[in-house]
């Protein structure tokens, strides 16, 4: 009953009926504009090589084939060997995000702190002025030695001064101080206070930095492209972006007695490209829904200004 | 970041009511040590860089005795601006320039309007399921990889088997080249910016209309207002402090660009499109990769650096003059 009473309420309140279809019109199209690329390289990368040879990329494909599929299990220690990485590299990298990130929002989020003006300009600065692409580059290869280390891969992107910035905002406001002060007073120092009493209090901000470091460094090619020349510490995303020269390695180390001819012939180029693309895509696809709240929730907290 | 300067309140009881310089307390000493971590992150990935600036000025050469990069550098000789003056005179200059600045004008205006209209009606549609559903599909973009995204580019537009130019030859047309066709480059990146950028900017607006006390629709509504005047004098004056933070912001990056959406969309900026999808961090890559003189790309880098610190001061100066409530500085 009160439900149906609201709803007279509100449709006093809305757009007209040809308005509403007109916007769901238009944003039907817009979304199935953003999930059709999706659709269209997973078609191709089911559709046989000849098939892609007669007709081009068609999104319907005539002749399916699971030859890239295929292809991809057999060449399984290569493609493992970049989950692996990417895996690994993600995990690493969001747990350190977030113990360096929460840290240091605890830390600037503390009005008694002595240090507190100092340490807002050092997180500030960094959000006005950079060094830029080759200064970065330079500490990273030529100062820290991290050239082929999954550390090139971890450390520049494991803080930023956007996400303090989202913690210590949401620090100051959802963490009372009379928490922090009774902590002291029972004896507790601030890495106990930091780690048993504010962190599992804060899991949605726990939840936003770390959703963010995750699908940063799961989308991470740049940092490998730059750093990274070992085949072995490849990411899948290097993978696919090292794709033409890495087909040519694979075409020129044949397993499994084919001789060299043979093997470049059989091999699906075209679908094994798309095929790589959809593996890297479907963990993404699968999980953002469900933490897209998260991001946004990240997102409205950065807005608010203090 | 208003109030950072304001003394210390007498928040620790008693001892701050009358001592205006707080002592150092153990409490200082733990919180410090607690931020040791991430100040040397701080030092080593974010300070270290702005001083590599310096390289700038100097002609890089190894000295011998296989001595690492910092002794080198040290050990190197002043260049003063001659690694500037060969960037400004160099014909990649004014190209690069012009290029990094209208892509960036046209990316702002058009995603920020996108993202407005997109949130207006979003918040205004009936039927709120929907709505949520479309908000997640259009989402999708922004959680993939410029690599991945130049896949679906590529699919749709390599010449032999792409899906564009298949219909365009069912439909009689000529093949289009279109990774050799500088012209219709321009649209391209603008519609891939505006494509994968789409649901990010909708959902900020979209928060904080949502954010808006529902009393103040209600008292339009009594008062006669239709829905185009609630937009108008309701929901847009209240988004209007995000949307100028987001302006702000986005007038700090005028000088950079998404580097994926230019080079890994392009194929790696083909000979043919050099001219017309070049920016500055594309140029400052390319050097990397190549074996052109350090310095002068340090050159390239400092002026980048300079710029866009100056344009967000800037563009927070002029938002300060206009309104000073919605300063972020």
């Amino acid at each position: 009953m009160e439900k149906k009473m609201k709803n007279n309420h509100a449709s006093l309140n809305q757009i007209k009926t040809s308005t509403n279809v007109l916007f769901n019109a238009v944003f039907l199209i817009l979304a199935v504009m953003c999930v059709f690329p999706l659709l269209f390289v997973f078609s191709i990368s089911i559709s046989s090589e000849e098939s892609l040879r007669m007709n081009g990329y068609q999104i319907i494909p005539p002749q399916l084939s699971s030859a890239a599929y295929q292809f991809l299990w057999n060449e399984r220690m290569m493609i493992l060997r970049a989950v692996f990485m990417s895996v690994s590299v993600t995990v690493l990298g969001t747990i350190l995000a977030v113990i360096l990130t929460t840290s240091m929002g605890y830390v600037v989020s503390r009005r008694t702190y002595k240090l507190k003006t100092l340490y807002t300009w050092i997180v500030f600065i960094p959000m006005v002025f950079n060094g830029g692409m080759l200064a970065s580059y330079v500490v990273v290869n030529n100062i820290l030695n991290l050239r082929n280390t999954i550390w090139a891969l971890i450390l520049p992107l494991a803080c930023s001064s956007f996400s303090v910035t989202i913690c210590r905002t949401f620090f100051r406001t959802t963490v009372p101080d009379s928490i922090v002060e009774s902590a002291k007073i029972d004896g507790a120092d601030q890495f106990c206070i930091w780690s048993r009493i504010v962190l599992p209090i804060s899991k949605p901000v726990m939840a936003t930095i770390g959703m963010f470091a995750a699908f940063g460094y799961w989308n991470d090619w740049f940092q490998a492209s730059l750093y990274i020349q070992d085949k072995n510490l490849q990411t899948l995303q290097s993978l696919l972006n090292n794709i033409q020269k890495n087909i040519e390695y694979i075409a020129n180390n044949p397993y499994g007695g084919l001789s060299l001819q043979q093997y470049k012939s059989s091999m699906p180029t075209e679908s094994v490209r798309m095929a790589i693309a959809i593996v890297i895509i479907v963990p993404i696809a699968c999980t953002y829904p469900f933490f897209q709240k998260y991001f946004i929730s990240g997102l409205t907290i950065g807005s608010v200004k203090e | 970041m208003g109030n950072q300067q304001s003394p210390v309140k007498g928040k620790s009881g008693k001892k701050a009511l009358k001592i205006p310089r707080k002592r150092w307390t153990r409490d200082d000493t733990e919180l410090f040590l607690l931020s040791v971590p991430t100040l040397v992150w701080y030092l080593l990935f974010t300070y270290l860089p702005m001083f590599g600036v310096i390289i700038a000025f100097k002609v890089y050469k190894l000295a011998p005795g296989g001595h690492g990069f910092l002794y080198n550098l040290l050990h190197s000789e002043w260049a003063g601006i001659n690694n500037f003056k060969y960037f400004f005179t160099s014909n990649s200059f004014t190209m690069l320039l012009r290029n990094t600045i209208l892509y960036n004008i046209a990316f702002i205006i058009i995603s920020a309007s996108v993202a407005v209209g997109g949130a207006l009606m979003l918040s205004s549609m009936r039927n709120k399921r929907g709505s949520k559903v479309y908000q997640t599909m259009m989402f999708l973009p922004y959680f993939m990889s410029w690599v991945v995204v130049s896949y679906f580019v590529y699919a749709l537009l390599t010449p032999e088997r792409g899906y564009l130019n298949g219909i365009i030859t069912a439909l009689g047309g000529e093949k289009i080249m279109w990774y050799q066709e500088p012209k219709y480059w321009p649209f391209i990146l603008v519609f891939l910016n505006t494509w994968k950028g789409m649901g990010y900017g909708m959902v900020i607006y979209l928060a904080s209309i949502t954010g808006i006390d529902p009393s103040l629709y209600e008292a339009a509504v009594m008062d006669g207002a239709t829905k185009a005047q609630q937009a108008r004098h309701i929901t847009i004056p209240s988004i209007k402090p995000v949307f100028v933070m987001m302006l702000i912001l986005d007038c700090g990056k005028i000088f950079n660009s998404d580097f994926g959406l230019f080079y890994q969309v392009t194929g790696g900026i083909p000979q043919s499109l050099y001219t017309t999808t070049s920016t500055f961090d594309t140029y400052i890559y390319n050097a990397i990769q190549s074996t052109a003189p350090i310095g002068q790309t340090a050159a390239a880098n400092f002026f980048q650096a300079i710029c866009s610190c100056a344009t967000i001061l800037f563009a927070n100066w002029v938002v300060s003059k206009i309104d000073n409530e919605n300063r972020i500085i």
